[in-house]
């Protein structure tokens, strides 16, 4: 509203923010993940019931109804199960345009969770790719996925559609 | 795991909207930032604070934006006694329907007040407008009522 304040000309806009303040927890379980990406390192929990590794953990199986309570360290790698390259410019948006988004299940889990993949042009992502996840320097690292920078192809020849297939 | 390794963040979520005022409130946010309360006239002849953009009775268009104020009556109040900190004024405070001279509404705003004895149904306000370097065409730029002749 800086212009109006300068301006003695009719008032014809209102500034009406909305501003929801909130004190997020994200609990126990997702605690563990995030402690975990500070200090580089990717952390699941199992279900005692059905053995799948979920990551980020929420606490409780989702198909068994019981707590997960064994801690289960995950590769820094995983497979892109599928993937969308981003060509639309939108508000807010903080990575240049084209880009990956990928579903990525990480080597030891069954649950794939979402990344960025950088350091490929984006006609050449598939199903299958092996990646790597790339993290902020040490001196950097926060419990957030923000130290996680993005993933990238790890070298690895592609992984086999039967290792992935219940998971896209 | 301890409580202590819980993680907590504060989380703010804003939307940044703009609204497009109109020539109604938009000439009434124009007097306020210029320190003067503007009504608009009803087909009823009523002197209508803050302006309506349509006549009540016919939804026509308002006629004359008139003068008001800036003196006025309360004429229903509530005290605050814990400001919340969105409100207008950051100590205990009053809500008040305040008439203003001329006008034949009542409007909504603060009442800067030593305390509830200092207030009733009836009592004399005139507006406190911010600096006028400060005015922006907001209603904020009312910045309370305060008793006529009064310590606030």
């Amino acid at each position: 509203m800086a212009d109006e304040t300068t301006d003695s000309g009719p008032v014809t806009t209102l500034a009406t923010p909305i501003r929801l303040d909130f004190e997020f927890t994200p609990g126990v379980a997702q605690s563990r993940f995030l402690r975990g990406l500070e200090r580089g390192e990717f952390f699941g929990q199992r279900c005692p019931k059905c053995g799948k590794v979920y990551v980020p953990s929420r606490g409780t199986c989702p198909t068994d109804g019981v707590a997960t309570t064994e801690d289960v360290k995950l590769g820094n790698s995983g497979t892109v199960t599928t993937y969308c390259v981003v060509n639309v410019p939108f508000a807010g948006q903080s990575i240049e345009i084209p880009y990956i988004c990928a579903q990525i299940l990480l080597d030891g889990a069954n649950l794939s969770f979402m990344g960025l993949i950088q350091e490929i042009p984006t006609d050449q992502i598939r199903m299958g790719m092996r990646v790597e996840a790339v993290w902020v320097d040490q001196s950097e690292l926060t419990p957030s996925l923000a130290s996680v920078r993005y993933f990238r192809p790890n070298g690895e020849p592609d992984a086999d559609y039967e290792t992935y297939k219940e998971y896209l | 795991m301890a409580d202590s390794e819980v993680l907590h963040a504060e989380h703010h979520l804003e939307y940044p909207y703009s609204r497009s005022t109109g020539p109604i409130i938009g000439a009434f946010l124009t007097g306020l930032r210029d320190g003067i309360f503007l009504g608009a006239t009803g087909s009823d002849g009523r002197i209508i604070v803050p302006p309506t953009e349509y006549d009540p009775i016919t939804s026509d268009d308002v006629g004359e934006l008139v003068p008001v104020g800036p003196g006025g009556v309360i004429e229903s109040w509530a005290w605050v006694s814990h400001p919340l900190r969105k409100h207008p004024l950051q100590k205990p405070f009053a809500w008040a329907l305040v008439k203003l001279d001329g006008a034949d509404t009542a409007m909504l705003h603060a009442v800067d007040a030593p305390g509830p004895e200092a207030l009733a149904t009836g009592t004399r306000v005139t507006a406190r407008f911010r600096p006028a370097a400060e005015r922006i065409g907001s209603m904020a730029d009312l910045e309370a009522f305060v008793v006529e002749g009064g310590a606030s």
